[in-house]
């Protein structure tokens, strides 16, 4: 068992939560070892990334309320100073897609759950002082500063018919590659690569942390949920990663040194790039959902006043999708000319992740069952959160059929699947998870009612606006079209006004966050009461700067 | 949907489950796309049989069109149904299908996926709403410990297994009919994506290209046609009778796509990806580019016009091309057949060439 050795500074007042001596503030945030001020700095990231990547799919809800082409020209000009050709503005359109799928993905759920939560809560919820390589903690999070940078800064230079990257977060050659003259895609790559070292440098030391610094007496099959997620995702991310960095590498050296990787006329081939993209592509959608179904197991337990429901059964189906997770990478490339064997082993390979997954689902409602229910507001995120994440695997199961896919492929059915288990799924679970530990985190309990609003808003805004997707979807609307025949109108519309419900949903949040800071109740250690019964309801609310410099028991 | 047919791929859908890790390093038997060497290999012997279908509809055609030495070549662009072959307002459905594969997928989704679909969501609510009720503190103040249901467990895991093989079954015969080849006798139409445009080449009848570009707002509304759909020249095919599609592009990669026929297939640099189509009846089947490709990807739509035989004979005609057997009526030779076996084989060969180099730019 690893210990660390404690500060001198900190042993004589350790009694003393708010008196232990922190660094000064540029040392403190800047240079910083401890994994709870390094979570806090991801969790902030998340939500300025959150902000900036959620302000630009309301620009392209904007567009999208009518048919025609309303804005898309303005802000191209606006972007590029000079007036704009009708194809510089629809370039524009690629480029929103883009920046909203990236940012969305990378720059918002990942430094969230990963990032946020885990850094945050692993060490404490297994009883380890911090993570195992604290500076590589660190730089962890401050790869992500310049990898955002890039990516925001692509946006002002040239990607082809415009300004910025417009190749979809994809990046599919032969568009990314000859099919975008210009700098912006070389620094989206680039982008993404520091972001991708980011996660790998952050895996490597989930990893380690999770295998060796757990306190004594617990053992793996002892361990929280939370971290048995994180476990399964570090690992997913350790082993997806690297091929996705390959395949961008490839990009970028058949950009500009005159390989030929993914060039047919060079004897490559385009659909090796999607290969390779989607063997990292499919894990990374687990790597963005299995946090979260972690985080919904331990607030459902919780506000049930009861274990979780197949607490083995609920490990091992996250390590099932872990690994059926690696498994299933052609059904994004059902259209794309595969033979026939391949795609019905894909399709059935596909339609077999539904069976962990559903065993997630009823255990949860199984932990509910008997139990002594009460509705905070991180409990109805939780309930919001299995309903809407169910409706988006029932789609994904119509997906997974390669026949049936044919039609629906690349289409708004597509868009509504992956916003039901991404925006509704994994983003409900980030929100249950910051209601649940935000007093724990800042020492102030925010607004119980302007949560509970919150939820409310944001749950009928968001499924305003994608449910209609599925109609949309099913009518034959391709997706990352700036415009579209005069028949798909009706529901465009009802999207965008969903948008802007959910849009003043995330207005209550940012004000409770705001009335917790300023006037927020202050919380005590364990302030959900009996339910609550991992490691991190033993400490007071915040933690102290360095927690378990003895080490807990487990029994 | 013949019995036997279901439940020969029971078997296969079980194998499939079985050894889904083998299928992977399998070599596929003939894969019928991604080499465009099978699709292009048309035995000499299958020309006797394609030909006798042109030869027929040569006859029919009026014999002082032969003796003047032009056929009919006159062809006017078909009218567009409202509601048919496009998206309708307000739509929720699938678009209607005009392919036989296209209705036995729309009920797939439909009769089987989506009952299915539904009654989980609607279990899960149900579930959750008993609890929520049920369970609720003032309801139920004391929690019980149960952590544990051997049998339960059991039951949640092998019935949605059940459900999936179950839905695996159709899904995989599906599977296996869309990619059935086309009989060497079908019309083959080479269909290229380019920024922003689709080329449709036909090698069979003299390998003229179409070129297709989307009609303006005001062209659209002048023809009657929804805008972003209509195209200045349409790929027109024969109704009724099979089609060996094969799509390949010039620079990035695009997607043809036609909802109302369940077809949808990439098109990609340095491939030819080939599949068959069957339409059932003739009319204008609107669809548009499923690829991103750029700026304009929004502004490649496709239309494709279904005639009947005789109608697509004369467009045929009308774009220069040569329909199998036009030389035999002009020469108004009385032996059809044995004329037929000695010109087509070359004009199916002209067909391969023009065919098999698909991209390579």
């Amino acid at each position: 068992m690893t210990t660390i050795a404690a500060n001198p500074a900190d042993l004589h007042d350790h009694d003393h939560a708010h008196d232990d001596h922190k660094p000064a503030f540029f040392q403190r945030w800047f240079m910083s070892t401890n994994h709870k001020d390094i979570g806090t700095l991801y969790l902030i990231f998340a939500i300025v990334a959150g902000i900036i990547g959620g302000a630009i799919s309301g620009l392209m809800r904007m567009e999208l309320a009518e048919p025609g082409v309303q804005y898309l020209q303005g802000w191209a000009s606006m972007m590029q100073g000079s007036e704009a050709t009708l194809d510089q503005a629809y370039h524009m359109w690629n480029v929103l897609i883009t920046a909203h799928g990236l940012i969305m993905v990378f720059f918002m759920v990942m430094p969230a759950m990963v990032g946020g939560f885990g850094n945050w809560f692993v060490p404490i919820m297994i009883g380890a002082p911090d993570m195992a390589f604290p500076r590589m903690n660190n730089i962890s999070f401050w790869l992500l500063i310049p990898a955002f940078a890039l990516l925001l800064g692509s946006t002002f230079v040239p990607g082809g018919s415009g300004l910025g990257a417009g190749t979809g977060w994809t990046v599919y050659a032969p568009l990314s590659t000859s099919g975008s003259v210009g700098p912006a895609v070389d620094l989206a790559i680039l982008s993404l690569h520091l972001a991708g070292a980011s996660s790998i440098l952050g895996a490597i030391n989930f990893i380690t942390t999770i295998f060796n610094m757990r306190a004594p007496g617990m053992t793996l099959n002892k361990m929280p949920l939370f971290v048995w997620s994180m476990l399964v995702t570090a690992f997913l991310l350790l082993l997806s990663l690297p091929v996705l960095a390959a395949a961008i590498t490839m990009l970028l050296t058949d950009r500009n040194f005159g390989s030929a990787f993914f060039n047919a006329a060079g004897g490559g081939d385009p659909v090796l790039y999607q290969h390779l993209f989607w063997f990292f592509g499919h894990p990374e959608v687990y790597i963005m959902i299995l946090p979260g179904f972690g985080m919904i197991s331990h607030i459902i337990a919780t506000f049930s006043k009861k274990p979780v429901f197949g607490y083995l059964g609920m490990a091992y189906a996250m390590v099932a999708i872990g690994v059926v997770g690696f498994v299933v990478w052609a059904h994004h490339m059902f259209t794309v000319g595969l033979s026939v064997n391949m795609k019905m082993y894909f399709t059935a390979a596909t339609m077999v992740i539904a069976v962990p997954t559903g065993i997630k689902i009823f255990s949860w409602i199984a932990t509910m069952w008997g139990g002594s229910l009460t509705f905070k507001t991180p409990m109805v995120w939780a309930l919001g959160f299995i309903f809407m994440f169910t409706v988006g695997g029932v789609t994904g199961v119509v997906l997974a059929n390669g026949g049936v896919d044919d039609n629906l492929h690349d289409t708004y059915y597509v868009v509504a699947h992956f916003h039901y288990v991404l925006s509704l799924g994994a983003v409900f679970s980030i929100f249950a998870g910051f209601y649940y530990w935000f007093p724990k985190m800042s020492g102030r309990h925010y607004n119980e009612l302007l949560g509970h609003l919150h939820f409310w808003v944001f749950f009928i805004g968001v499924n305003i606006l994608f449910f209609p997707m599925h109609f949309l979807g099913r009518q034959g609307m391709p997706r990352r079209y700036p415009d579209y025949p005069e028949a798909f109108a009706y529901w465009n519309e009802i999207a965008s006004l969903g948008y802007a419900i959910m849009a003043a949903g995330m207005l209550i949040f940012f004000v409770n966050i705001a009335y917790a800071m300023v006037a927020g109740r202050r919380a005590e250690g364990n302030y959900w009461g009996e339910g609550a019964t991992t490691l991190e309801w033993t400490l007071s609310s915040p933690p102290p700067f360095h927690q378990f410099e003895t080490l807990p028991v487990i029994k | 949907m013949a019995f036997a047919s279901w439940t020969k791929s029971i078997g296969f859908a079980a194998l499939v489950l079985v050894t889904a890790p083998l299928a992977l390093a399998q070599t596929p038997p003939a894969p019928p796309v991604a080499a465009p060497a099978p699709s292009t290999q048309v035995a000499p012997e299958a020309a006797a049989p394609a030909a006798a279908a042109p030869a027929a509809t040569a006859e029919a055609a009026p014999a002082d069109a032969a003796a003047a030495g032009a056929l009919d070549s006159s062809y006017t662009p078909m009218a567009p149904t409202p509601g048919k072959g496009m998206p309708v307002d307000k739509g929720i459905d699938f678009q209607d299908q005009y392919s036989e594969l296209g209705e036995y997928a729309y009920w797939l989704d439909t009769i089987v996926l989506l009952p299915i679909i539904v009654a989980i969501s609607l279990l899960v609510l149900g579930l959750l709403m008993w609890i929520v009720i049920r369970y609720r503190a003032a309801a139920n103040p004391v929690a019980s410990r149960v952590t544990h249901n051997t049998t339960i467990e059991v039951i949640w895991t092998l019935v949605p297994v059940l459900i999936l093989v179950g839905v695996a079954v159709p899904s995989i015969d599906l599977l296996a009919k869309q990619y059935k080849p086309a009989p060497a006798s079908a019309v083959t139409v080479k269909v290229t994506g380019y920024q922003w445009y689709w080329g449709y080449s036909y090698p069979d009848n003299g390998d003229f290209e179409v070129v297709s570009n989307m009609l303006t707002e005001e062209a659209a509304i002048k023809s009657g046609e929804p805008y972003q759909l209509a195209v200045d020249n349409r790929m027109v095919v024969p109704a009724g009778e099979p089609i060996r599609i094969i799509t390949t592009a010039s620079d990035v990669i695009h997607s043809f796509s036609v909802p109302s026929l369940w077809f949808k297939m990439d098109a990609v640099p340095g491939r030819s990806n080939e599949k068959m189509l069957v339409i059932k009846e003739p009319g204008v089947y609107y669809g548009q580019c499923s690829e991103l490709c750029g700026a304009r990807h929004g502004f490649m739509p496709i239309a494709v016009e279904a005639l009947p035989r005789a109608k697509f004979d004369a467009w045929v005609r009308s774009q220069g091309g040569t329909v199998k057997g036009d030389e035999v009526a002009a020469a108004a030779t009385p032996a059809a057949a044995p004329a037929a076996a000695t010109t087509t084989p070359a004009a199916e060969g002209a067909g391969t060439a023009a065919a098999a180099p698909a991209a390579a730019q």
